[in-house]
């Protein structure tokens, strides 16, 4: 259909079509946004308890006292339009268990830990699938192919605070090779990126090898052989790059998986991210620490699917076809 | 080839130098005695380190070591003189006065005066304090027109709390108070710098905060470490020997074990920490002189909504209370060191010479399947009733309250043929429900605010907020302000042992057993104790090594 646009003029129609995409998608998200937050309102509001409360009840009169400190006596829509109000001001407010930290102080401190872990997590995960995918695809049926198969299948079935608990005492407590907690030095990372990347490594081992399969029977390649080109030029030029199409899918929904989904190993190498937050904000029923991370949580999450439905834009055969190809 | 050789050869040294210098450091840094150092886990951070504000375990743990009031606690639960040198009590027994050390300072090098503690005490109470009014300002309650003016119907002028000099403070209290003296060692009576009105976020970061206590904080980094180290203008300096205290924050007690295993923590365990529970038996083979079980003075109980038929029937009540083998579930269940409970008030208090619990057992009842069959056919028949009906035993979501429960039911369904179900609800939920009196059997726990029986005593008069069982006695609520207007020892602990049988032959609660503090220490660490209530206490601790 588009195949007699001049190349300049069509490569404008794309870019204008992606920036249209983007456009439509941020509004989208932004409703998103303010959808969850009011769910999120009205749900943690309508769950009993409040952040005042331990075993011991305190009198009535200073339970009042703090209610009307925080406004919480105020009508449930009154509360609600105070917090949209200082949202739409980008104001998420100060904790109310932890004294005078406000949760953009929470965010910055615990995203830090979470953003390290989890970026070097995702590049582990990519390289180290990518190359058991390949080399398992290249050794097809043969013994290193089941050797990789075998440990993607335990990196997929094995929960991650196994895996993290496994790896803190063999080479922490027996072995004596890493703290068992903190991250102290660039050492101490060795064992939480391990435990967090255990599973998209082999998720993504999986899916390589299963592509690169496909990739290699496929007729362009069989030409590129006949064509004498070289192993390694046909294996790098050719096969891999086609190969790892679906594993660039996968990073977006993966590199949310990790970035959000790193509690349990944060908990257990005692390191202070946000899932700590997250999760004890709950409990404490921390209004504000409770609202400002599930929105910025969304954001990361929504973000993360609009880069992948961005790059699945991309990378989609059809615009290389037309685009791309077309002008080599 | 030759290429992939030498990239072998290099793996392999790294490897091994790895392994090496891994062992090593392993090996080395098994004590913290090398450097002075106490090392201690908190699972959670201290949300808040203003005395006036803190409410939490950790946060007291932090704060004992960084403030000091006007008494201290000792070892044995004994008062003994803070920054207050002494005191006189008036023959009323309800004006106390204060003299304040001359060589008490904060430690910014300040002196501390009785002023201090009328500022830090008002500003305890005063209903505008920010961020937040303070919950436990109702401890101080016991003080002439502080009720009053905390709950915006009295004056600050009329709370009777003054500095007559630089040094000496008067109090006034409502009625006499034995146990002032023991809570005056408790966070919300600390004091805290006159400077605070121009920052009251100064207990939110380490170089704000000024203290007066055996310890100041030189780093707080959230959730990760706080360390502190002795204050050189506390007055007692002398008599601080570790160098260093450090806190990490991890939050898993297989974690916190393997720390301790490791050499990174000196202490392991409650009441800051935590151990995994089924490696208590192991634990205390493995280590045998770190392994340490202290009774700590805490009640574990069950709740009954003696508002809702048919636990309106005392006879059923007292079944379900005899039905129930509570050596089994300590010895079989908790494995901690726990000690079965047949009364309210746990071991560790204190009594007239003695603790309480050596001065009156707890003998109130015995286990008994026969009487308890017999107790529930009278119940069941009064109330006409053939069966007792299915009813719900809830308790919050947490792994020991659930072997609990599930043991306890197992035995009423063995014993008397009930049928129990055991129901789990998340924290603030539970609390709500319970609070509202809407359950049938709940668990509770209760944990000692001073040292003093009236502490457990109190919770059950009609009036008390945390009654929760619809038990409402004229008789009971009687004893109790008759204890709270004595000032006589012997005659106390007489009133209170009444009404302590009068509260347990009602049957209204079931008490399962007494806490204990379970924890791992280093066995050259001395002079860290766990205390009555169950805090470790720190501030005196130091190696034997280093004290030879």
């Amino acid at each position: 259909m588009v195949a007699y646009i001049p190349f300049f003029q069509h490569d404008m129609e794309v870019y204008k079509q992606l920036v249209r995409y983007v456009i439509k998608k941020i509004l989208f998200m932004l409703l998103s946004l303010f959808v969850l937050a009011s769910a999120t309102f009205f749900l943690m509001k309508a769950i009993p308890g409040n952040p005042f409360q331990s075993e011991k009840n305190i009198p009535p009169a200073i339970q009042q006292m703090l209610m009307e400190r925080y406004g919480f006596d105020q009508p449930l829509w009154k509360q609600y339009i105070t917090y949209i109000g200082n949202l739409l001001q980008f104001d998420l407010g100060t904790s109310m268990k932890q004294q005078y930290v406000t949760v953009e102080s929470v965010i910055k401190n615990g995203f830090a830990y979470s953003m390290q872990l989890g970026v070097l997590a995702i590049l582990v995960s990519i390289v180290v699938g990518v190359l058991l995918g390949l080399v398992a695809a290249l050794n097809h049926r043969k013994f290193l192919d089941g050797f990789t198969i075998f440990i993607a299948v335990l990196g997929v079935s094995i929960p991650n605070f196994v895996v993290a608990s496994a790896l803190q005492y063999i080479f922490g407590v027996q072995l004596r090779w890493f703290n068992v907690t903190g991250l102290y030095g660039p050492l101490d990372y060795v064992l939480p990126v391990i435990a967090l990347s255990f599973l998209p490594t082999a998720f993504i081992a999986r899916l390589t090898r299963s592509s690169m399969l496909e990739v290699l029977s496929a007729d362009y390649i069989k030409t590129a052989r006949s064509k004498g080109l070289s192993g390694r030029v046909i294996l790098v030029k050719h096969a891999l790059r086609n190969a790892i199409l679906p594993v660039v899918t996968y990073v977006g929904p993966m590199t949310a998986n990790i970035i959000t989904g790193s509690v349990i190993v944060e908990q257990i190498f005692g390191i202070g991210g946000l899932g700590k937050d997250f999760v004890s904000s709950i409990t404490n029923r921390d209004y504000t620490l409770i609202m400002g991370l599930t929105l910025f949580y969304a954001v990361i999450l929504m973000i993360a699917r609009l880069i992948t439905d961005v790059a699945y834009g991309f990378v989609d055969p059809r615009i290389k076809l037309t685009g791309g190809k077309g002008g080599s | 080839m030759k290429k992939n050789k030498l990239v072998f050869m290099l793996s392999l040294v790294l490897v091994l130098a790895l392994v090496v210098t891994g062992c090593a450091s392993g090996s080395k840094n098994e004590s913290g005695a090398n450097n002075n150092e106490f090392r201690i886990n908190l699972a959670s951070e201290p949300p808040t380190l203003d005395p006036a504000q803190a409410t939490d375990q950790v946060s007291f743990t932090v704060i004992n070591a960084i403030y000091e009031g006007l008494t201290i606690i000792d070892e044995n639960g004994n008062v003994q003189p803070g920054i207050a040198e002494k005191w006189d009590v008036s023959e009323d027994g309800k004006t106390y006065t204060f003299t304040i050390r001359s060589d008490a300072k904060w430690n910014n090098g300040d002196p501390i005066t009785a002023h201090d503690f009328e500022f830090s005490w008002k500003r305890a109470l005063d209903p505008k304090l920010v961020p937040k009014p303070s919950q436990y300002a109702y401890q101080m309650y016991y003080i002439e027109g502080a009720e009053a003016y905390n709950t915006g119907s009295g004056s600050v002028d009329d709370v009777k709390i003054k500095a007559t000099d630089d040094h000496t403070l008067v109090v006034t209290l409502n009625a006499p108070t034995v146990y002032f003296e023991s809570l005056l060692s408790t966070a919300i009576y600390f004091p805290v710098h006159q400077s605070v009105t121009e920052n009251e976020a100064f207990a939110a970061a380490a170089d704000t905060m000024i203290t007066n206590g055996p310890f100041t904080m030189t780093e707080w980094k959230r959730n990760t470490s706080i360390v502190l180290e002795p204050s050189e203008s506390y007055y007692a300096r002398n008599d601080i020997k570790f160098a260093k205290v450090s806190f990490t924050m991890v939050n898993d007690s297989n974690s916190e074990l393997n720390m301790y295993e490791t050499g990174k923590l000196d202490y392991a365990g409650y009441p800051t920490g935590a151990l995994p529970t089924d490696q208590f038996a192991s634990l205390k083979e493995k280590y045998p002189n770190e392994f340490q079980i202290k009774g700590t003075a805490s009640l574990y109980y069950y709740l009954i909504n003696t508002t809702e038929a048919p636990f309106t029937n005392e006879k059923i009540r007292q079944a379900l209370s005899l039905s129930i083998d509570r050596a089994a579930i300590t010895e079989k269940v908790t494995l901690g060191g726990q000690i079965p409970a047949y009364g309210l008030v746990p071991p560790g208090i204190k009594g007239v010479e003695d603790e309480y619990r050596n001065e009156v057992d707890d003998n109130y009842f015995q286990e008994d399947l026969e009487l308890a069959k017999q107790l529930l056919a009278e119940g069941l028949a009064e109330e006409g009733l053939t069966e007792l009906p299915a009813f719900s035993l809830t308790f919050n979501t947490n792994e020991l309250h659930q072997k609990v429960a599930e043991a306890v039911v197992d035995m009423w369904s063995n014993n008397l043929g009930v049928n129990a179900q055991i129901g789990n609800e998340e924290w603030g939920v539970f609390l709500d429900n319970r609070t509202a009196m809407n359950y049938q059997v709940a668990r509770a726990g209760w944990g000692a605010d001073y040292n003093d029986p009236i502490s457990f005593i109190g919770l059950f008069t009609s009036k008390s907020g945390n009654n929760n069982t619809g038990y409402a006695n004229v008789e009971y609520d009687a004893l109790v302000s008759q204890v709270d207007q004595s000032t006589d020892a012997a005659e106390r602990v007489r009133l209170m042992a009444e009404a302590e049988k009068m509260i347990i032959d009602s049957h209204s609660i079931i008490p399962i057993y007494y806490y204990s503090t379970v924890y791992l220490m280093k066995p050259d660490v001395k002079g860290v104790y766990v205390d009555y209530k169950g805090d470790v206490i720190f501030t005196r601790g130091y190696y034997e090594a280093e004290a030879e």
